[in-house]
């Protein structure tokens, strides 16, 4: 038996890693993807052997877009898997796992820390973390900016759910001279109307939000909103694929 | 002896695709009749006793697409547009080559497509019912072989009598049998043959003209894989998950899906599509008194998402699931095809009510979404 379990996920933004010992979280690491997966997945090695695990056994598992490069990985499970053992190691119960990724938004059922039944949008990016970062750009802000401007407006309708089409919505928006508040809480609300419609066939009485958008205060509220039904997280929840990984190694 | 020029772009394509020309101009130089159909609703007795050769030219490739495009509008059927593509850029020689092509009014993208397609070559739409269910349902169908029949009598100056019609229908019936035998290969624990194998095998037989070949090629593979069992042979780990495919046709994906499913610890154990067991189970009436009737009737009993209802398909799916000991059924539906789409929540309803996992796949024949059909496929897999 390892003495550590290391889960890397290699998202299409973001790298996270995880580190267990004797099933007690004992480091994350959390880094852009970049261009280069594989290089990332090395600069994690090199930080997990020098900080923590200092050439003593260690299992790796590999999730997330790019977990075909990790080299070091003892296996590699996809991250659908992974995001729910995360979460039902974080939260304790059953429920609903919702993951907004960078280019997917997965809906995932657990019961009793199995994976039950899952959801996932369609190649489109409508309701994405990648959606969320097009109009953020184009409404000339950071990515953590978006929810306060949005808490002080009042939504706008966006009609369009492709991104593309969306983006030109928002562009003609801004000419009328529409308050950008009120855009960017359209912006939110129209993830979260994708989102809502996404989970309907993964329904529950309890969710989870995990993944890059956890500690999205606002988009939480309107997705408990609009699902009726508490919606959980915590800052971990954003490394619930690394730990997921690393509890199957 | 007909007279028969090869396309002006034949010098720019591939060897193969050369060959395959070459060997389709050499069987009608010589006489051979070729009847295209499209779909498992066409009756292909009349065809065998018209002395054709019918051959399937349902498109399953991304290649033509892109042209297809530059007349019909691009939210369509992959199937519908691939198939349009091949007859608009010269590339099948099955196509090319046809005396006639058959189509049938199944669903609208592909009956108004075969209004274009007709401006290249002669294409003959049979009228189906839009149910089973009606007291004139058969009827209206019979009438409706009975003139696709006069056509082909017409068309090659030929008599369709019933004595070729029985006789035609006698070996329909033997294929149906030997394909029967096919797919049961992969009821077996483990199954006997590797999922894409079968695919590929059905894929290629529609090109055999006639279904003498056919057979001959089905029973072969049989055969093989039969003895290679018996000698301990096993090409499917035992561990494999047994996967029901079920939707549209799916010959168009047995990459992107049939592989990936195999590739991540999958195994096909049933193909549960119109060209499947469920239709190869239904059986002409060889001695029926008017074995036109009995022809036509059989057909019409096909169950396709375009009929309403079509609650026969659902009962046979969950069949199927039970007989081929399916751990998970994937459901193919490609895209813009709005009958399986709708109809999928069925399928889905159904396989909740059995407790066995299910999942849709909305695809076309592009590889944009390869890599998020292989992450599902893989985490579908992965929860069995």
């Amino acid at each position: 038996m390892s003495e550590f379990k290391v889960g890397i996920d290699i998202g299409s933004t973001a790298a996270k890693a995880a580190v267990l010992k004797d099933g007690e979280l004992v480091k994350t690491i959390l880094m852009d993807t970049g261009y280069n997966s594989r290089e990332t997945a090395e600069r994690i090695y090199q930080q997990l052997q020098q900080e923590v695990l200092q050439g003593q056994e260690t299992r790796f598992v590999a999730t997330g877009y790019g977990r075909i490069s990790v080299p070091y990985a003892d296996k590699t499970v996809t991250e659908i898997s992974c995001h729910g053992k995360g979460a039902a190691w974080l939260f304790g119960k059953d429920g609903t796992v919702i993951d907004i990724g960078g280019q997917d938004t997965k809906g995932i059922r657990i019961k009793k820390g199995r994976v039950m039944n899952f959801i996932m949008n369609d190649k489109c990016s409508a309701g994405t973390g990648k959606f969320l970062e097009i109009m953020t750009n184009r409404l000339g802000l950071l990515s953590r900016e978006l929810s306060e401007e949005a808490r002080k407006g009042q939504p706008v309708e966006i009609s369009s759910m492709c991104t593309v089409f969306a983006e030109s919505e928002v562009i003609s928006l801004i000419g009328k001279g529409t308050p950008r508040e009120d855009i960017a809480c359209g912006v939110i609300h129209s993830v979260v109307k994708k989102v809502t419609t996404l989970l309907s066939s993964v329904e529950s009485d309890c969710y989870f939000l995990t993944g890059g958008l956890c500690e999205d205060a606002y988009l939480r509220e309107q997705l408990e909103k609009t699902l009726g039904c508490p919606v959980e997280t915590t800052p971990l929840a954003r490394y619930a694929g690394a730990i997921g990984a690393a509890l199957q190694g | 002896m007909k007279n028969l020029e090869l396309p002006k772009n034949f010098d720019e394509f591939v060897e193969a695709r050369k060959n395959s020309f070459l060997h389709v101009k050499d069987y009608v130089q010589n006489g051979g009749r070729l009847v295209g159909y499209l779909c498992s609703y066409t009756p292909l007795e009349v065809i065998d006793a018209a002395g054709a050769a019918a051959v399937g030219l349902c498109g399953t490739s991304n290649e033509p697409i892109a042209d297809a495009e530059k007349v019909l509008p691009k939210n369509l059927c992959p199937l519908v547009k691939s198939t349009f593509g091949f007859a608009y850029t010269d590339k099948c020689p099955y196509t090319y080559f046809s005396d006639l092509i058959v189509g049938e009014t199944t669903c609208d993208a592909k009956k108004k497509m075969f209004e274009l397609l007709n401006e290249i070559k002669e294409t003959y739409v049979l009228q189906l019912p839009q149910g089973q269910n009606r007291p004139y349902s058969k009827d209206m169908w019979y009438e409706e072989i009975k003139l696709f029949k006069a056509k082909l009598e017409e068309l090659f100056d030929v008599e369709i009598t019933d004595e070729k019609l029985r006789q035609a229908a006698h070996v329909r019936n033997e294929l149906r049998k030997a394909q029967l035998e096919l797919y049961e290969l992969q009821g077996m624990v483990p199954p006997a043959m590797k999922a894409t194998e079968v695919m590929t095998t059905l894929a290629q037989g529609v090109f055999n003209f006639g279904p003498e070949q056919q057979m001959a090629s089905f029973k072969a593979k049989v055969a093989t894989a039969k003895e290679a069992y018996e000698k301990g042979e096993r090409p499917v780990s035992p561990d494999a998950k047994r996967i029901l495919l079920t939707g549209c046709p799916s010959t168009g994906v047995i990459q992107k899906v049939g592989m990936t499913i195999e590739k991540k610890g999958g195994v096909i154990v049933c193909l549960d599509d119109c060209g499947g067991e469920r239709t190869s189970k239904m059986l002409v009436d060889e001695n029926a008194e008017d074995i036109l009737r009995a022809i036509s009737d059989r057909y019409l009993e096909i169950q396709c998402s375009v009929m309403t209802p079509n609650d026969g398909r659902i009962e046979n799916t969950k069949a199927m699931i039970e007989k081929y000991k399916a751990d998970g059924v994937i459901e193919v539906v490609l895209q813009a095809c709005h009958t399986f789409n709708v109809e999928s929540e069925k399928v889905r309803r159904m396989c909740e009510e059995e407790g066995i996992p299910y999942m849709k796949l909305e695809t076309d024949y592009s590889p944009t979404d390869s890599g998020q059909i292989e992450t599902r496929i893989e985490a579908f897999i992965e929860m069995l």
